[in-house]
């Protein structure tokens, strides 16, 4: 067979060819673009916080819509994750938005397991994805993402600092989504008490080790507004699906007596600032940090615990397949030491009871045997005695006969004797026996 | 605004028994698995369409790939085909100096190049295959060809199943293949037809009748005609695939493509002057053969189908079609080294990854004890 034999003159510093006219491949891009609108995208977002906190207003606001769902109760027992998925069209792009919020968080008295619920959702997530791309035939092209892209996490405005349970939560949350934290009903904490709040929170974040999503700023076009976002991080916003006349524009604002909160008014709140990032400039980057860093650590790590490891230079192709095989052969062999063990285990019990009641049995026989020697030994006592006593009679119905005869022979000698005696004995009162 | 539901997406491919001559890619309606949406209806301007602009701006900073192979007999003008579509020199034409010995196994040959047009950067990687069919016994020279094919997907698959892997993986799987047919003008030979065979169901096959200048337009049409219904009857489904066809539009403008496949084209790097223009094209005695004329030859739709229209189709079908059912196959019988027609045993590769364990050693030695034991 013919070997290959492939010369290559590739490496890092390819060399660049210049074109003698056009030949047409700019029109890349719009094929790509093309392809991901026929396609579809889609978006999952996942709104952590307490009750009340205006999670589903927000989500209401910034996708201008009316999304279905009544608001939650205080008085879950423990937290809970609400999933729901809708379509939205825009020209000519949809999307697929998922909108996951936490319902019942912070309500517990004892909240230290909050953030499990949370932390097990992503988890489930992250595995659906993996179980479809470890599978043999698999549709990853055509396979609904449901991945969460951006974790908007929901601080309280107390105006002092945050609560021990966010820290814990975002903690726990910031290695596995992109945790963009945001202050919910921004109305309530005047401009000079949020620049505090907000460097109390940053500043609280920083010390804690939480990583929040930073704005990608290695790109030229983006990096400008990116870097002064992430200045304005965490954004206060607030959420409204109201619209009231101002001036002669119809705007979403919320009234109160004293004058009236411009959702889209910079100057009011960061509203605007919120849906441009999330949205408008970063959607694809959050997409991709959750695909190539969030579920490339995940992945790594349930491989490594499933007992998977790249094996060295020279090593076989599939570890995976072989090291899987090597483990089904170690599983299976178990298996069957288990059975052994077991039926080892049962078949002793066995012999063991089988041991007692041989015991019992033994014992029985000899009881018996200890009462049918009593019975015999008593039956021969009795035939002794019988035996004696029958050697008695015998005896005294000898002497009885003997008697009779002497008697019989006195009587005919000296019979009237007898008889005078007898009469004696008769008139004898006192002799007679009668 | 409205909403729809989610469109349809790419078929995938439903996979048939391991012989590779037999696969026949089904079309299976591929629904995604998305939970029910309900329609939402919005009252403003979000401004989701921006995602469009993000995702090119990522798409030209990370810059795009495209791997091609040529295939055909030598002489036939594959080089220069090369340097006319990407207008460039990809590499100096060969001539075949009168020192030189042909060659006497196929040696693939693959240079790589970025061009950047407008701000699109693109890696093009081009794979000659000098000495293929020129053989006075050419039977299975196929192997090397495929082999090399499949140790592209074998590569891609390593790096994928790695635990630690790279953000991008370097994609270095052929996109797409383009047969040189030698312009008989009678029909497809049968080294044409076994190489079409086996390679269709690899990679996505492009036959272009070459060197088109030796046929008259009516030639040229009962030679098409002809190709066509070889392929027809020996059920080679050349690029673009009537089961890949997403919806009407896909259909109708592929179905024109496929009435004109095999393009009958003519290759040219050298510059003349035609009525003032510069033009590229073939200087003859009878007169200058204008490459990039619809009415000389059919250079222009080749270009447009390989480049400015399909290209990412091509590769969107060779990653998740056709790598897909190499990946299928790997993973079924990874325990049995690759055996079967059009399958190359690939322990000789650099990347040295068949050193088989002792396991499928076991295994192996079981199957050949039982095909042994089959022949009484």
């Amino acid at each position: 067979m013919a070997a290959t034999d492939i010369a290559r003159q590739v490496g890092e510093g390819c060399r660049t060819v210049p074109l003698a006219g056009h030949v047409g491949f700019d029109s890349l891009p719009d094929q790509l673009v093309n392809k991901s609108v026929s396609q579809g995208f889609c978006f999952n977002i996942l709104c952590v916080g307490e009750t009340g906190l205006g999670k589903s207003t927000l989500m209401d606001t910034l996708f201008n819509t009316k999304f279905e769902g009544e608001p939650a109760t205080h008085t879950q027992p423990g937290v809970q994750l609400r999933s729901n998925t809708y379509d939205l069209q825009e020209s000519n792009v949809g999307l697929k938005l998922t909108i996951v919020s936490t319902v019942g968080f912070g309500d517990q008295i004892n909240k230290e397991d909050s953030y499990k619920p949370i932390v097990e959702f992503i988890d489930a997530q992250f595995e659906a994805y993996l179980q479809e791309e470890l599978k043999i035939r698999r549709v990853l092209h055509s396979y609904h993402d449901s991945r969460i892209h951006a974790c908007l996490y929901f601080i309280a405005p107390t105006g002092h600092s945050l609560k021990s349970l966010d820290l814990v939560t975002m903690k726990k949350l910031d290695s596995k989504v992109n945790i963009i934290p945001i202050i919910a009903k921004s109305d309530a904490i005047s401009k000079s008490e949020l620049t505090k709040f907000k460097i109390k929170i940053t500043s609280e974040l920083v010390s804690n080790g939480v990583q929040i999503y930073q704005f990608p700023t290695d790109d030229e076009s983006v990096a400008e507004i990116n870097g002064t976002m992430n200045a304005h991080l965490p954004f206060a916003v607030i959420g409204s699906t109201e619209e009231l006349k101002i001036g002669n524009k119809m705007m979403k604002a919320r009234q109160y007596p004293w004058g009236t909160v411009q959702v889209e008014n910079e100057a009011h709140c960061d509203f605007v600032k919120l849906r441009e990032m999330l949205i408008r400039v970063n959607m694809e980057d959050l997409r991709e940090q959750t695909h190539s860093r969030h579920y490339e650590l995940y992945r790594r790590c349930k491989l490594e615990e499933m007992g998977f490891k790249d094996t060295d230079p020279d090593s076989k192709p599939f570890s995976l397949q072989e090291t899987y095989e090597a483990k089904r052969n170690e599983f299976l062999g178990e298996l069957q030491k288990k059975e052994e063990e077991m039926r080892q285990m049962f078949v002793q019990r066995v012999k063991e009871k089988e041991a007692e009641l041989k015991e019992a049995e033994k014992e029985l026989h000899e009881k018996f045997d200890r009462l049918k020697k009593l019975h015999q030994d008593e039956k021969k006592k009795l035939e002794d005695k019988k035996k004696c006593l029958d050697d008695e009679v015998n005896a005294f119905k000898q002497r009885k006969t003997a008697a009779e005869l002497l008697q019989s022979q006195g009587s005919q000698a000296g019979g009237s004797q007898t008889l005078k005696r007898d009469k004696e004995k008769k008139n004898n009162p006192w002799l007679c026996t009668e | 605004m409205f909403c729809f539901p989610a469109m349809g997406h790419r078929h995938c491919c439903a996979l048939g028994p391991m012989d590779p001559m037999r696969r026949s890619p089904s079309p299976c309606p591929s629904r995604p698995s998305s939970p029910r949406t309900p329609p939402c209806e919005m009252l403003g301007y979000v401004g989701i369409e921006a995602v469009l602009d993000q995702l090119k701006i990522k798409a030209m900073k990370m810059g795009f790939e495209f791997n091609i192979m040529v295939v055909g007999q030598s002489g036939l003008g594959k080089s220069t085909m090369v340097n006319t579509l990407f207008k460039s020199k990809m590499w100096k034409s060969t001539v075949q100096g009168l020192g030189t010995p042909t060659p006497q196994t196929l040696k693939l040959q693959s240079v790589t190049h970025v061009i950047e047009e407008k701000g699109v950067k693109l890696k093009l990687t081009v794979t000659d295959t000098p000495g293929f069919g020129d053989q006075i016994n050419n039977d299975k020279c196929w192997d090397p060809i495929l082999g090399y094919i499949s140790e592209q997907y074998e590569r891609y698959l390593q790096e994928e199943i790695l635990i630690t892997r790279q953000r991008h993986i370097p994609d270095t799987r052929v996109h797409c293949c383009i047969y040189f047919v030698p312009p008989t003008g009678h029909c497809l030979r049968p080294l044409d037809i076994e190489f079409l065979q086996r390679l269709c169901r690899t990679v996505n096959v492009v036959p272009v009748i070459a060197r088109a200048d030796s046929l008259t337009i009516e030639e040229r049409e009962t030679f098409r005609r002809r190709i066509q219904h070889n392929l027809r009857t020996h059920c080679i489904e050349v690029y673009p695939q009537k089961c890949f066809d997403e919806d009407i539009n896909d259909r109708i403008l592929n179905s024109k493509i496929r009435d004109r496949i095999p393009f009958a084209v003519v290759g040219a790097d050298r510059e003349h002057l035609v009525n003032g223009r510069c033009v590229l094209g073939r200087k003859t005695k009878w007169g200058i053969i204008e490459v990039e004329n619809l009415a000389h030859c059919e250079f222009p739709l080749l270009r447009d189908l390989l480049i400015r229209s399909h290209l990412q189709d091509l590769k969107d079908i060779t990653h998740n079609v056709h790598y897909e059912n190499y990946r299928v196959c790997r993973l079924n019988e990874s325990h049995l080294l690759p055996r079967g027609p059009g399958w190359v045993n690939l322990a000789q590769t650099p990347a040295g990854p068949l050193a088989t364990p002792q396991p499928s050693k076991v295994h192996q030695q079981a199957q050949e004890d039982s095909e042994d034991g089959d022949e009484y």
